[in-house]
């Protein structure tokens, strides 16, 4: 059985389940989460050849209205994010940024227009300053927290079978789409996006629902829950950015190499914190640059560690690594000095006194498999 | 006949003649989960009671290895290199780490018989 939680953790509504499923439970920004069932291995496999369920309840998600409608709402939310998110239509989701002053990352965040409103998801150990950063910065806007939500994962190969088998309409979403669904007699906010680089969806289910539609989506044969430990490996392996780690304020939307997200109008346009220096960035380029590494052998190198060049010269420090059970090979993400950054590049990462060789790689580290078309 | 002894950071060690076998515990290795890389000693290493000796890398942390005795490491198990999923398969057996020569059998006294570890990881539960 799990082990008991602590008086000050927070709970979410699949708490029970989780421990009931012998799942072991760790402290993660401020929740008791599920790091893993029987194995981070199995569980990674688990996502990479079927389906895994993830409980990510733990995230804030909120509603951004105003009385003008969804169009008056994307321009207010324009004024936090480098992200064009006029240039969504009803039912698509815009991956963004929450920039400070300084260009530097507040938090990145999952925008989608739902059509009369703007539905986001932002970080678990950021949701109390992005809601106050939102209420406060969000002209004419109202925001809504959404705590009473929860948010399942459900990703891997087999997720769209799984998943089309309770609603055929779920299906035919592309990726970085969302739409209600009624799954298995269930009202759900299903998003077609993930964290593990695999097809799959993002549920938004109420929260006094949310054991009951776990335990259907278990009856099927493709589905096992998978924890936290997997998502990490998971996440990495497709190059996928942790806040906290591989991002953070002192970190630009440039820098990260996360330039993809600053929309094409909004480099003229501008008018997003800290815009003219990550604009000025764009042409003049950056002194470091988030790349990622792969080992030649199978040691992993874990965040701070020093990349060093053949001299032992620090050029740039890890931000994730670890054992990529995909890859079969030790991974990681880090920033490195521009002159060091081109793929291809041989570096050594500082691990215990020992230079572990590796390379400059372009991520992902393992192909990201997204359903672009209809079916 | 071997003779097996337990330390409280979950290490064992199987002494027959003079050479103690080192690997860490069935609990140690359930409480890492999947073990990916395992960084052993160097043969010939004199290595001191409570060094770091060695590195066991799950999937998600590193978490160091502290020898339960002194000596000189005359044998490592090449076989973790390829397989270090044995550490978790057969903790107290095929997933053995490395062979040291004692240089002070009476170490061997602060170390506990199985009996005392088994009580000891009843403790933390």
């Amino acid at each position: 059985m799990g082990d008991p939680t602590p008086e000050n953790l927070l709970t979410t509504p699949l708490d029970a389940l989780h421990r009931e499923l012998g799942a072991r439970m760790v402290p993660f920004a401020g929740y008791a989460m599920p790091v893993q069932y029987s194995g981070i291995l199995h569980e990674h496999a688990q996502a990479r050849t079927h389906a895994a369920l993830f409980d990510v309840s733990h995230m804030g998600q909120a509603e951004v209205r105003h009385p003008d409608g969804v169009e008056a709402a994307a321009r207010a939310f324009e004024a936090l994010v480098p992200g064009d998110l006029l240039a969504l239509k009803p039912g698509q989701i815009r991956y963004t940024l929450f920039t400070n002053d300084q260009g530097g990352i507040l938090d990145d965040l999952m925008v989608t227009n739902a059509g009369d409103h703007l539905y986001v998801v932002v970080n678990a150990g950021c949701k109390v300053e992005d809601f106050k950063h939102m209420h406060a910065g969000l002209a004419g806007c109202t925001v809504t927290e959404r705590p009473d939500l929860a948010l399942l994962a459900l990703q891997g190969p087999e997720a769209a079978k799984v998943l089309a088998r309770l609603c055929p309409e779920a299906a035919t979403m592309a990726f970085m789409t969302a739409r209600a669904l009624d799954v298995a007699g269930f009202e759900v906010w299903a998003s077609r996006s993930g964290y593990t680089g695999e097809d799959g969806y993002e549920i938004s289910v109420p929260g006094d629902r949310a054991e009951a539609f776990a335990r259907r989506l278990l009856e099927e044969p493709e589905v096992e829950f998978s924890g936290l430990g997997a998502r990490d490996s998971l996440r990495l392996e497709a190059g996928l950015c942790l806040y906290g780690s591989d991002i953070d304020t002192a970190t630009t939307p440039v820098e990260a190499d996360l330039k993809w997200t600053i929309g094409k109008r909004r480099r003229t346009e501008a008018g997003f914190p800290g815009a003219e220096i990550v604009l000025n960035q764009l042409t003049e380029g950056t002194a470091r640059r988030r790349v990622g590494l792969r080992l030649d052998g199978r040691q992993p190198a874990r965040a701070h560690t020093d990349i060093v060049d053949d001299a032992g010269n620090k050029i740039g420090e890890v931000t994730s690594g670890g054992f990529g059970p995909t890859v079969e090979a030790a991974i990681a993400m880090g920033y490195i000095d521009a002159a060091h950054a081109a793929p291809g590049t041989r570096v050594a990462c500082s691990v215990r006194g020992k230079a572990l060789t590796a390379e400059v790689v372009t991520m992902p580290f393992a192909p990201h498999r997204y359903f672009k078309g209809q079916a | 006949m071997a003779k097996i002894y337990f330390s409280e950071e979950h290490e064992w060690i199987s002494v027959e003649g003079g050479v103690g076998t080192v690997g860490i515990t069935e609990f140690a290795q359930e409480q890492l989960g999947d073990v990916v890389f395992v960084e052993l000693p160097e043969v010939g290493a004199t290595i001191d009671k409570g060094d770091d000796v060695a590195v066991v890398e799950s999937v998600k942390a590193a978490s160091e290895v502290y020898s339960p005795v002194s000596g000189e490491v005359v044998e490592i198990n090449e076989e973790l290199a390829d397989a270090p999923g044995l550490v978790n398969q057969h903790a107290e057996g095929d997933g053995w780490f490395y062979k040291v020569d004692l240089s002070d059998d009476s170490e061997l006294d602060d170390l506990m018989t199985r009996a005392e570890y088994d009580a000891f990881v009843e403790g933390l539960e």
